[in-house]
C-alpha cells in the first residue's frame, strides 16, 4: 500500500514537473512567435500619441524609423509647439534636438526618467526595445479571455541580469500571437505599467497592434494612446538617418 | 598743534553746516555697519549651517561622483575606502548613498534623489535616527520644501520607485517618519533620506557609497584610496560665490551713500574757502605757510567724518545692538532658491569691517577737503587779505 502511495507522488511529481517544462517550452515558443509579428530588421512608422491629462488630452504626431534593436530616429509633426523635435537613439545613448532653442540635449541620468512629451512613457522605457525572447523566459500559466479573444497567459521571468521589468503577466492571443494586455512588475511584485493593445491587423503578412495604451498605473490619469497610422517593415533606411547631423536638418 | 585746534574751533563755530555734515556721516557709517553686519552675519551663518546639514567639515567622493554633474550619479558609488574604516566605526566619517527615484505622492510623479545615510550618525543634524526600521516599514525623512512640494505630513505612506544596480524597476511604500526644517536647501529639496541599510537592500549596492562626510577631527586631508579629498574651502564654494556678488552689492551701496554724504562735505568745504578769503589772507600774515593754511582745512574736512564716527557711535550702537537681537526677517522664499537663509538673518559686526568703514570715510573726507582747498597753496596772499581769492 505504502509503496503504491510513494509511486503515485513520484508519478504525480514527475508529471508535474513535465508539464511545467512543457509550459516552459510552450511560453518561450510563443515568446519567440510574438518577436517575429512584433520585431523587424527596420520599421518605419507614423502615428498619433495622445496623452490623457488631468484636465485636457494632447495629441502629437510623429514620423519614427527604427532600426533593429539599437538605433532609432523620430520626428515630431504636430502640434505646431512639437513641430521639428527630433530625437535620437544610439544604443544607450539618447539626443533630443529641440528647434525652439535649436539645441541638442543627451538625455542622462535622472532626465531618462522624465516623460516623454508628457506621456506614461518614459525616455528609459523607450531605450528598451529589445526582444522578449532575449530577456524572458515564459510560462504558460493559463488561458482567459480579452476583449472576447481567446489568449494564453504568460508569466515572464527575466534571464538576465539587467532587465528593466523582471517579471510580467501577458495575455496573448491565441490565434494570432500578439500581446493584447500586458502588466509589467517590479522586483517587489508592485505593478509598474499596464499595456493594452488593440486594432490587430495584419501588415505586409504578419499581425500587429495599430493602437495600443500605456498606463503608468502609480500615477493618476487614463494613460496614453499610442496609435499607428502607416507602418512599413524590413524597408532600407539611409544610414546618415541615424547620425546626430540629422537632428538639425 | 596749534592747526589741530585751530581746526576744531572753526568747524564748532560753523554750526549748522558742521553738524548737517556730520549728520551725513555718520548716517553712512551706521547704515554701512548695519548691512556689512547683516552681510557678515548672513554668511557666517549660511557657512555653518551647510556644514551642520550637507557637506560636514570635509568629504570623500568616489570618483566618479560629481556634486555639480548630475549624470555622474548612476556610476558614482562604489565600496568605501579601507583606509578610513576606523573613521565609520568611530562615528567620524558617515557614507552617504544617493540614487535616483521617483517618488508618487497623489499620483503625480517627481524624480527625486534618495540618500541613504547611517541612523546612528551624528555629523550632519538630519534627524537620521528616525530612520530606525519599526514594524517592516521603511520610514524616510524629508524637508520643509520637500513636504511642501509633494504635499506629505509626517506618517504619510507614499509609493517610491527606483533601479537597483542593475537597471532593474523596483517600488516599495515608504512613510515619512519625520519632517526637519533647515535654511540649507541642498539637503532638502528634491531629496528623501533613508536608513543607509535598507537603501543597500533596495539596491544590492552593500557597503557602498556616493560620497563620504567627515568631521573636523577626522583629519583625513588627502585622496584616500582613489577617492577624492573636498575641503571645506571646496565645499563651501556656493557660499562664496554668493558671498562675492553680495560684497559687490554692498561695495556700489556703499560707494553711493558715501560719494553723496561726501558732496556735502566738499561743497561745504568750497563755500568755507569762498567766505573765508580774508581769514586765509590773515593766516598767512600772521606767519602760517599756505601749505598750512591748506592743511587746516584739510583737517576741519576730515575732522567731519572723526565726529561722524563719534556720533554714529553713539546713536548708532543701541540701535545696531538692538538688531541683533530681533534680526533682519526674510521671506521663506529665499531658501527656495539655495540660499541658506533661515527665517531671519542676524547682523555679526566684526572689527575690521568696522574699522575699514571707518577708516574710508575718513580718507576720503580728507580727499574732499584737501581738493578745494588746494588752490589756497596758489593764491596771491595780499588778494587774499583783501578778500579776493582767484
Amino acid at each position: 500500500m505504502m509503496k503504491q502511495k510513494i509511486t503515485i507522488s513520484i508519478a504525480g511529481l514527475l508529471l508535474e514537473v513535465l508539464s511545467l517544462s512543457l509550459a516552459a517550452q510552450d511560453g518561450n515558443q510563443m515568446l519567440r512567435k510574438i518577436d517575429r509579428n512584433m520585431s523587424a530588421d527596420s520599421r518605419i512608422i507614423e502615428s498619433t500619441m495622445i496623452v490623457h491629462g488631468k484636465r485636457n488630452d494632447r495629441t502629437i504626431t510623429s514620423k519614427s524609423y527604427t532600426m533593429g534593436t539599437g538605433k532609432a530616429f523620430t520626428e515630431y509633426l504636430s502640434p505646431a509647439r512639437e513641430r521639428g523635435t527630433k530625437m535620437l537613439k544610439l544604443e544607450k545613448e539618447m539626443w533630443v534636438y529641440s528647434p525652439a532653442t535649436d539645441r541638442t540635449i543627451m538625455i542622462s541620468g535622472h532626465m531618462l526618467r522624465q516623460s516623454v512629451m508628457g506621456s506614461d512613457l518614459s525616455y528609459e522605457d523607450m531605450m528598451d526595445d529589445r526582444r522578449y525572447e532575449d530577456i524572458y523566459d515564459a510560462r504558460v500559466t493559463g488561458s482567459e479571455q480579452v476583449d472576447g479573444r481567446a489568449c494564453h497567459l504568460l508569466s515572464l521571468t527575466a534571464k538576465v541580469d539587467d532587465a528593466a521589468y523582471p517579471s510580467q503577466k501577458m495575455w496573448v492571443d491565441s490565434e494570432r500571437l500578439i500581446p493584447l494586455r500586458a502588466e509589467l512588475y517590479a522586483k517587489s511584485g508592485q505593478m509598474l505599467k499596464q499595456i493594452t493593445v488593440g486594432d490587430v491587423k495584419q501588415v505586409e503578412g504578419r499581425w500587429f497592434p495599430m493602437k495600443m495604451t500605456y498606463k503608468d498605473v502609480l500615477k493618476e490619469g487614463k494613460g496614453t494612446e499610442w496609435i499607428i497610422h502607416t507602418i512599413t517593415f524590413n524597408q532600407s533606411i539611409p544610414a546618415n538617418v541615424f547620425s546626430k547631423a540629422s537632428l538639425r536638418k | 598743534m596749534l592747526i589741530i585746534r585751530t581746526a576744531f574751533k572753526n568747524i564748532i563755530g560753523a554750526g549748522r553746516a558742521t553738524w548737517l555734515n556730520i549728520a551725513v556721516l555718520s548716517f553712512v557709517l551706521v547704515i554701512m555697519t548695519a548691512y556689512n553686519g547683516i552681510l557678515d552675519g548672513w554668511i557666517e551663518q549660511s557657512r555653518r549651517d551647510t556644514m551642520d546639514w550637507d557637506t560636514g567639515w570635509s568629504q570623500l567622493w568616489q570618483p566618479n561622483y560629481d556634486k555639480y554633474d548630475i549624470f555622474s550619479l548612476p556610476d558614482a558609488h562604489g565600496k568605501t575606502p579601507a583606509q578610513i574604516d576606523d573613521l565609520l566605526k568611530t562615528g567620524m566619517a558617515a557614507p552617504v548613498l544617493v540614487i535616483q527615484a521617483s517618488v508618487y505622492p497623489q499620483g503625480r510623479m517627481m524624480n527625486i534623489q534618495l540618500k541613504g545615510i547611517d541612523p546612528e550618525q551624528h555629523i550632519l543634524k538630519i534627524p537620521s535616527l528616525s530612520l530606525r526600521s519599526t514594524g517592516g516599514e521603511t520610514p524616510v525623512v524629508i524637508g520643509k520644501r520637500m513636504a511642501a512640494t509633494t504635499r506629505l505630513k509626517k506618517g504619510d505612506r507614499v509609493m517610491i520607485r527606483w533601479r537597483d544596480r542593475n537597471g532593474i524597476f523596483d517600488a516599495r511604500e515608504v512613510r515619512v517618519a519625520a519632517i526637519f526644517e533647515t535654511t540649507v536647501g541642498s539637503a532638502d529639496t528634491g531629496q528623501m533620506w533613508i536608513a543607509l541599510d535598507d537603501l543597500y537592500a533596495m539596491t544590492g549596492m552593500q557597503d557602498e557609497a556616493t560620497y563620504i562626510v567627515m568631521q573636523r577631527e577626522s583629519l583625513v586631508n588627502a585622496n584616500v584610496g582613489g577617492w577624492h579629498f573636498k575641503d571645506n574651502d571646496f565645499l563651501q564654494t556656493d557660499n562664496r560665490m554668493l558671498e562675492q556678488s553680495s560684497r559687490a552689492e554692498s561695495l556700489i551701496i556703499f560707494a553711493i551713500l558715501l560719494t553723496l554724504a561726501l558732496l556735502a562735505v566738499y561743497d561745504t568745504q568750497t563755500l568755507s574757502i569762498f567766505r573765508r578769503q580774508k581769514e586765509i589772507g590773515t593766516y598767512v600774515a600772521l606767519g602760517m605757510t599756505p601749505r598750512e593754511v591748506t592743511g587746516l582745512f584739510t583737517i576741519e574736512g576730515t575732522t567731519y567724518s572723526l565726529f561722524a564716527a563719534i556720533f554714529g557711535t553713539i546713536w548708532g550702537s543701541p540701535l545696531l545692538y538692538w538688531f541683533t537681537k530681533t534680526g533682519l526677517p526674510m521671506p521663506e522664499a529665499y531658501g527656495d532658491v539655495g540660499m541658506a537663509v533661515g527665517k531671519a538673518m542676524y547682523p555679526a559686526y566684526k572689527l575690521t569691517t568696522i574699522t575699514t568703514t571707518i577708516l574710508v570715510v575718513i580718507v576720503f573726507s580728507a580727499l574732499v577737503s584737501y581738493l578745494p582747498a588746494r588752490k589756497i597753496a596758489h593764491q596771491n596772499m595780499v588778494w587774499a587779505l583783501k578778500g579776493k581769492i582767484n
